[in-house]
């Protein structure tokens, strides 16, 4: 089989177009929005309360995509038109600003992840940290400890508790949080590190099936926002950042399990 | 270009994987793909539906389904904790089974279509010679359908190391256990480590050719010597 | 029915096959036969195509079930109404339309596949007889593909016969072949014929395979049995469906009575007449079977002695047919002594002879051909 020149090139251009549309998100060709941004998976619900509160505020319309920040990095290295990124580290948008790829003096921590030990099957009686300091458990899952902040952090608590040891054949590796949170929902691990912005409300959790692991035992979970190069004089964009940091947004994520940075909201067990 | 050791072990055990699931699926879709083949039961097309779902679904639904399916709660996982095997995410075996129902499409279609290709008359001629039904499979029809096999492996094998998204859901990552090479890669990707991403990519592509390469050119060599000029 | 087969059984002094066999495929097509074929010689099952004569050889096979169907071969039951033997347990050689060798076995192993699988003890002899008797020696080690059409099917007939057969099925062997393969064939079907005991049912809408290998004729039109008997019978009906370029003509069996030797001819009897026809050394006193095209005879009332014509038979007529009205020429039927003839006339010659049955006529017979 082969091609004529000149439909050699029309494949190679179709092949560019379907590249295209698998890299970025599809809302993105959807409608032209003011403000583009991408947002690390875990910070969906919260985000979606956002534009939603920001868009009745002001005359900007704001598109969403999610993704992984690993991925959403990769695209926007690649060229992807985001306007903000929203990561789940603080590593990427680092790294965007070094390349020159974001806007410098924009980056900022938009909001602090909290962390959970959790049981979705734990026996009546005893609470999940004593499952977990006792080594009674089978599976105790986590998000990958390698480019997962959520991982990192509960590697840190391993660590500080001196059990990374003896759980080290027992711990299963969620590629995200949200994948995390799917072991331990179905049962499949008994235990595991998820966010606490995964399981609020609290109120519908037995108490016995959760411990808030208190900040001292990890490193801080921030999340850090930054403005892309390509957006740099985009006023809209620059609003909407102003808006994430305001009192509103604050108390849009705390009740979603995060705190803001410059809110000591949520006190410490 | 260097490789650590657990790009090793990821390697080997997708192999082990590929290798487990394609001999397994060889002969597990063997008589499935000769019912399919030659039924007239009105089931044939629920079978043939259910069996190509795999091509259809997204691998991480299906994974996210046998997540549940083989959970303390699901009906898989009851019947393997029943047995005494305990559950079967982030396990080899978990993988191996997740593998097959995956894979089994690019494994029975192409049986298949050898089985269909051969015809009715090839049977009849054996039968006339004194040979009963298993003779006749394994004396006829398997030697006859060597180039369906042929394919069958390849896809099957292929497709196996290339799978992703339901290993990612119910693996686990664990070294030496679930973390294929797929999921190693991802995971150098994930943690922005894109020079031993690369690697890993392009040491799976070029084994990945070579073996396409080397198995379909014997299945060309055979075929040209068996069929030439027809 | 048991009964009046057992009947039938002992007045043969032979095990025959009985066959009452129903196929129905709806409107399309039906098969219902009953019949008794010799169990021996070659049994020439004729007909046009799609008359029901491979699927009847698929019956006898088991590729095919008839329901209802009763099939006893040799005494043994194959099929009744509550039993099926399988196609593998029935002792039958079976050649197909196209040779279907096994194109992953060369011709050795293709003729082992029978072998190792051949009911009784296999008799090495009369293997080797088969393999130089069809002559497929020279090629054992080859491949079917590297075979000619004619050689394959050498190949898938020596096949059949190496599982011992009670019974060889032969359907239309010889139809994917040219007219010279053909040729190239036949003699070697004659061979087999004359040295090979197992009863053949042959298969064929060619009336020169039949004339010239069938001992026994069946007829069959659109799944039914017009009629049956020996050669000489069924092809001197006026009515024999035939395939374009196929000569209506007659079979008459014959004794060598006397040979000239200067003009390479010989002199054959039959009840009925005489007929001279070229020599091709057989024996004096042996019989043969010769072939007489109905465009070959011509009528006279007269015996005409200044014709260039060797053979003249008086003959009575028989029968003339009335079913070619459109037509300009006819067919009418002779006889002489128990032998029928058959003349191809212009309508108006019949008329100007003023033939009817029961006049007596003279048949001048420009030539037979021995075809046996």
């Amino acid at each position: 089989m082969c091609f004529a020149e000149s439909s050699r090139s029309a494949v190679l251009k179709r092949a560019c177009f379907l590249l295209t549309v698998i890299l970025l998100p599809t809302s993105l060709l959807a409608q032209a929005a003011d403000i583009r941004v991408a947002v690390a998976a875990n910070f969906a619900r919260p985000m979606k309360v956002l534009a939603e509160q920001f868009s009745e505020d002001s005359a900007y319309t704001l598109t969403v995509s999610l993704g992984s920040s690993g991925k959403l990095y990769a695209q926007i290295v690649h060229g992807a038109p985001f306007d903000l990124f929203f990561s789940a580290d603080q590593e990427k948008p680092l790294a965007l600003e070094q390349r020159g790829l974001a806007q410098s003096g924009t980056r900022f921590t938009y909001a602090l992840g909290a962390l959970l030990l959790w049981s979705g099957s734990k026996p009546a009686g005893t609470s999940v940290k004593e499952l977990l300091l006792t080594g009674e458990f089978q599976r105790l899952a986590l998000a990958n400890p390698r480019f997962a902040p959520y991982g990192t952090a509960a590697d840190d608590v391993l660590q500080n508790l001196g059990l990374l040891e003896q759980t080290r054949s027992k711990r299963v590796l969620g590629e995200n949080i949200a994948q995390t949170f799917q072991f331990v929902a179905s049962g499949n691990a008994d235990l595991g590190f998820v966010a606490l912005s995964q399981l609020t409300p609290l109120e519908s959790v037995a108490a016995q099936s959760i411990w808030r692991v208190p900040a001292t035992l990890h490193r801080t979970i921030r999340q850090d926002a930054v403005l892309l190069a390509h957006a740099a004089d985009s006023d809209a964009a620059r609003e909407f950042l102003t808006f994430v940091r305001s009192e509103r947004a604050a108390r849009i994520m705390e009740a979603h399990g995060y705190r803001a940075p410059s809110h000591s909201g949520i006190q410490q067990q | 270009m260097t490789l650590s050791d657990t790009d090793l072990a990821a390697i080997v055990l997708s192999l082990k994987l590929a290798g487990t699931v394609t001999v397994i699926l060889l002969v597990l879709c063997t008589p499935l793909a000769w019912w399919l083949a030659t039924t007239r039961s009105s089931w044939r097309g629920t079978v043939n539906a259910v069996v190509a779902l795999p091509l259809v679904l997204p691998p991480t639904v299906l994974g996210f389904y046998l997540l549940v399916a083989m959970g303390p709660q699901g009906f898989i996982g009851e019947i393997t904790t029943w047995l005494g095997l305990g559950t079967l995410p982030f396990t080899f075996t978990g993988l191996v089974i997740a593998s097959l129902l995956y894979s089994m499409p690019f494994v029975v279609q192409p049986l298949q279509n050898a089985f269909l290709a051969l015809g009715k008359r090839p049977l009849e001629v054996a039968a006339t010679l004194r040979a009963g039904p298993l003779d006749r499979f394994i004396t006829v029809v398997l030697p006859l359908s060597r180039g369906g096999y042929v394919t069958a492996a390849v896809l099957g094998f292929a497709h196996t190391i290339g799978e992703f998204g339901v290993v990612l859901m119910i693996g686990g990552s664990i070294p030496g256990e679930t973390r294929v090479v797929s999921v190693e890669i991802y995971d150098h990707v994930e943690a922005l480590q894109y020079a031993n991403a690369h690697s890993l990519a392009a040491i799976m592509l070029v084994f990945s050719f070579l073996i396409l390469l080397g198995l379909y050119s014997v299945q060309s060599r055979s075929t040209a010597s068996l069929w030439p000029s027809r | 029915m048991a009964e009046s087969l057992s009947n039938t059984l002992n007045d043969r002094g032979q095990a025959p096959i009985q066959a009452r066999l129903q196929l129905d495929y709806g409107s399309a097509f039906q098969l219902d036969v009953d019949l008794t074929i010799p169990g021996k010689g070659i049994t020439g099952v004729f007909g046009p195509s799609g008359s029901g004569k491979t699927s009847l050889l698929r019956c006898i096979a088991g590729l095919e079930q008839a329901q209802p169907g009763k099939l006893i071969v040799k005494g043994k039951i194959w099929q009744d109404q509550h039993y099926q033997l399988p196609t593998h347990q029935r002792p039958i050689g079976y050649v197909f339309q196209e040779a279907s060798l096994f194109e992953h076995l060369s011709v050795q192993r293709n003729l082992d596949f029978a072998r190792k699988r051949a009911s009784g003890q296999p008799d090495p002899a009369q293997q080797q007889r088969i393999a130089s008797l069809l002559d497929i020696t020279p090629f054992l080690h080859r491949y079917p593909h590297e075979l000619s059409g004619g050689e394959r099917q050498r190949v898938a007939i020596a096949r059949a016969i190496m599982v011992n057969p009670e019974v060889l099925l032969m359907d239309e062997p010889l139809a994917s072949l040219d007219n010279e393969r053909k040729r190239d064939i036949l003699p070697y079907l004659e061979e087999l014929h004359a040295s090979y005991n197992t009863p053949i049912i042959y298969v064929s809408h060619s009336v020169e395979e039949i004339a010239r290998l069938a001992d026994h004729v069946i007829l069959l039109d659109k799944g039914r049995v017009v009629d049956e008997g020996l050669p000489a019978n069924i092809f001197s009906r006026l009515d024999l469906p035939l395939l374009p370029g196929d000569e209506p003509g007659v079979i008459v069996q014959a004794t060598v009575i006397e040979r000239e030797q200067d003009w390479r001819l010989i002199r054959v009897g039959f009840d009925g007449g005489e007929l001279w026809t070229q020599d091709n050394d057989e024996p004096l006193g042996s019989t043969v079977r010769l072939r007489i095209l109905a465009r070959d005879v011509s009528l006279t009332l007269s015996l005409q002695q200044d014709s260039s014509i060797l053979n003249r038979v008086a003959a009575v007529v028989d029968e003339i047919a009335t079913n070619n009205q459109q037509s300009a020429v006819t067919l009418v039927r002779l006889k002489a002594g128990r032998e029928y003839f058959i003349a191809r006339l212009t309508r108006r010659s019949v008329n100007q002879l003023s033939l009817h049955p029961g006049k007596r006529v003279w048949a001048q017979i420009k030539s037979a051909a021995l075809v046996r």
